[in-house]
């Protein structure tokens, strides 16, 4: 291993930087690190395409549209993706999955997320973003391990570059700075995607985690996705910023608005974060303007906090609906087309009801397996324990059920 | 600076290891034979030790690089192994140990410092939440090489938040490892092994031992070390004895020493055990001590109340009530918040106090 990269700033990283900026975009430092006046959008929500300039680009803030076979995999991932949320959130129904925070209405970030990516970068997710974990190549069934309640977590981060979906909020953006960190210290050319939620974005993690990044400037993307509450807080209770992304001039980077249900835009400006950050720009904030279309998981009940109303406008603005019609008016989304992505879909989701519907037993032992590395006497005996209950039990032992007989 | 030899990686994925053994080589030549050493010193030596063996091992935190950190432990590490390898972070405790966990995760092995005690609670949720869990999440496809070292406890004169016993917290959460070394070579020993292991470690560092002084062989340490001993769960005889024993640990350990000298010229002999880990503990040879004495008082500076002293007790009764001659006793701290300075010695664990209650150990029975 070889450690040479310099990550520590300069005394004139500041100066440096507005340089930088100045040749590469022609633009100041600020208007640089400031989102564009408008959110990123390429498709309105009917499917036509908007015009160059209603796209909400500015000088330096300029987005080249996705190439036909990018939109067309993407689209593909966006159906099964939703075919995804919509068995799990039947599976929950069906007493087969404990929970899931269904991330149905903003399929379009969950691809976007994982797609632009390439094989050696890092994603690290959050509950809500089973889809992108999945689009990422980590076997469905695997990914809801953690829902279904076998284990806190069902798959091999290192097989496909993914956290296990994180629970307390924004921790894994500083794990995400972390694994940046090493892999710059060693020369190699990682990007790590960062995501979190709005609400999110209040806590302590998220400011220490986009202040790291900027300071040791690692290529680490961070991703709202602003659904607009938090479970049910609306984004007004914890931030009045101008918007999210205008966090990011705070701490010296760049931050952008994208229309997060439209997945064109979404892929213009990720793959554009990804290739900046690759090339040494530093990290990048972009925040997504989506919406949850169902509750904050099956346990919540949506309708003690937002209007139906509310819903409904959204629903308008489904980014299924919007890429099928923009690729349909294109000429690349036929009718067989359509079909062999709807039978992908049913594969995965008919994959999921299998691996979940069967009851795999679980090991209880396991409980002492993987504490540590080297394991202690002490859970040595109590494992010990524990199996010689599981024995006793087993073996119809009279002294356990002796106390039943005895009531 | 570049370092082209490469150590072993808990997660793999770093290249495999040529060991830097001309550098080593060179450390050791520069000392062999007892020296007069403090336990600074051995904590600093250790870290440049493990520095040239692992190019994967960090040392990152708050004023370790160009100070060398308030206690001047990680001194000399930035200007010899450069800014890629020991640096300064902004200051942010849970920024540290997040960062650290996504190293760790890529390969490295940080060795972080909190700056003192109380002001490593911000990063409690990342201990509690990640560092303490990932192993166990990913059943073991993530591992934690990571050691968080905590100058810790008082009798330093140190003002509010610089001198908390705050190992209970960590020893009560499963999934990390607590080492507290109390004598100058085991700072060198059981720093280096933390860092060797690939368990993550909360590495207690008594501030009032920081100066204290032994005659020390690092060259034999090292040998020690590259033979692969291990102190991780084994507790120290520190002194002989038949009577009574003394439990303590870390800062304590001298105190106890100091109390068993006392009661020597009085007759009475009192063997003293330093624990050395607390997760995890030796049962054995704390309850063979028992067993052989038939009674003990437990020490420590942390308050008494739900702490570690709480459970060594509790564990010592339940395997060795029967070799008890009197209930085992504890003299801990207070359960009042850390006093300041010019009250600190009435909180604080000391000879006379130890000595008490061992008075109250029934020996009348
Ligand atoms: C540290 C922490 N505090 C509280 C919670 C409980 N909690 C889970 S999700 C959530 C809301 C998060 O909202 P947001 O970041 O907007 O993400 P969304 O659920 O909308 O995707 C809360 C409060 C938590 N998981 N972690
Ligand atoms: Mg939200």
């Amino acid at each position: 291993m070889t450690i040479h990269a310099d990550h520590s700033a300069p005394e004139t990283a500041v100066e440096d930087q507005a340089a930088d900026v100045r040749t590469k975009f022609g633009i100041s430092v600020e208007d640089y690190m400031l989102p564009a006046r408008h959110q990123i959008q390429m498709v309105n929500p009917d499917g036509t395409l908007r015009s160059h300039d209603e796209q909400g680009t500015e000088p330096g803030h300029e987005y080249p549209t996705p190439g036909d076979s990018e939109l067309m995999a993407a689209y593909e991932q966006l159906v099964v993706g939703r075919r995804v949320n919509d068995q799990n959130s039947a599976l929950v129904r069906q007493g087969r999955m404990a929970v899931y925070p269904s991330s149905h209405g903003q399929e379009a970030c969950q691809v976007a997320a994982a797609m632009c990516l390439s094989e050696g970068d890092w994603l690290f997710p959050t509950y809500r973003d089973a889809v992108a974990v999945m689009t990422r190549g980590v076997d469905p069934v695997e990914v809801m391990t953690i829902f279904r309640g076998d284990w806190h977590g069902g798959y091999d981060p290192t097989e496909h570059n993914v956290g296990i979906q994180c629970t307390p909020l924004t921790t894994q953006l500083l794990h995400a700075v972390g694994v940046a960190h090493a892999a710059k210290l060693r020369g190699e050319n990682t990007v790590v995607m960062a995501m979190c939620g709005d609400g999110a974005t209040s806590e302590g993690d998220f400011h220490e985690a986009l202040n790291f990044a900027a300071v040791f400037h690692l290529p680490v993307i961070f991703f709202v996705q602003n659904n607009k509450y938090a479970i049910s807080v609306p984004l007004s209770h914890q931030s009045v910023a101008p918007s999210l992304a205008h966090k990011a001039v705070g701490y010296g980077m760049a931050g952008e608005r994208v229309d997060g249900n439209d997945l064109v835009a979404l892929l213009a400006v990720m793959d554009r974060a990804v290739k900046l950050a690759r090339d040494g720009s530093g990290p990048l904030l972009i925040e997504a303007h989506t919406y949850r279309m169902q509750a904050h998981t099956n346990a919540d009940d949506a309708t003690r906090y937002r209007p139906d109303s509310e819903v409904a406008e959204w629903q308008a603005k489904d980014p299924l609906a919007r890429m099928k019609s923009y690729l349909t008016d294109k000429g690349l989304l036929d009718a067989a087309a359509s079909e062999r992505i709807a039978s992908h879909a049913e594969a995965v989701a008919t994959q999921l009801r299998e691996g979940l519907g069967e009851d795999v037993p679980v090991q209880p032992l396991d409980l002492f397996k993987y504490v540590f590395a080297k394991q202690t006497p002490q859970l040595k005996e109590q494992s010990e324990l524990l199996a010689s209950e599981l024995a006793r039990a087993s073996s119809g032992d009279t002294d356990n059920s002796g106390t039943e007989s005895a009531k | 600076m570049t370092v082209t030899t490469a150590g072993t990686s808990a997660n793999g994925n770093v290249s495999a290891a040529t060991a830097s053994a001309a550098a080593s080589a060179a450390a050791t030549a520069e000392a062999t034979g007892p020296q007069s050493l403090t336990m600074a010193k051995a904590l600093n030596t250790a870290m440049a030790d493990a520095m040239r063996a692992d190019p994967s091992v960090l040392v990152f935190g708050e004023d370790v690089g160009m100070l060398g950190g308030v206690f001047r432990i990680t001194d000399g590490l930035m200007a010899e192994f450069g800014e890629q390898r020991c640096f300064d972070t902004p200051l942010a405790e849970s920024g540290i140990v997040g960062m650290a966990v996504g190293m760790a995760i890529n390969g490295m092995r940080p060795v972080i410092e909190m700056q003192f005690d109380a002001f490593a609670y911000p990063a409690f949720e990342q201990i509690v939440s990640h560092v303490a869990k990932m192993h166990n999440r990913t059943k073991g496809k993530l591992k934690m090489p990571m050691v968080i070292r905590v100058p810790y406890a008082g009798g330093i004169g140190g003002v509010e938040h610089h001198c908390d016993s705050s190992e209970s917290y960590y020893a009560h959460t499963a999934g990390l490892k607590v080492y507290t070394p109390a004598t100058v070579a085991d700072g060198y020993r059981m720093l280096r092994e933390a860092i060797g292991s690939d368990d993550p470690v909360m590495f207690m560092e008594p501030k009032k031992l920081y100066w204290s002084k032994d005659q020390v062989d690092l060259g034999a340490l090292r040998v020690e070390h590259d033979a692969g001993t291990s102190t991780e769960g084994r507790a120290a005889v520190a002194r002989p004895g038949t009577d009574a024993t003394l439990i303590a640990y870390g800062p304590s350990v001298p105190t106890a020493l100091a109390a068993a000298a006392a009661a020597a010229e009085e007759g009475r002999s009192l063997e003293v055990i330093d624990v050395r880990t607390l997760v995890p503990f030796d049962d054995e040879t704390v309850c063979a001590s028992v067993r052989k004495t038939g009674r003990a008082v437990v020490i420590a500076e942390a308050h008494g109340f739900a702490s570690v002293s709480s459970e060594i007790v509790a564990r010592v009764q339940e395997r060795a009530f029967h070799y008890l001659a009197a209930p085992i006793l504890r003299v801990t701290g207070f359960d009042v918040p850390f006093p300041s300075p010019k009250l600190e010695h009435y909180y604080l664990p000391s000879v006379d106090r130890i000595l008490d209650a061992v008075d109250d150990l029934q020996w009348e029975d």
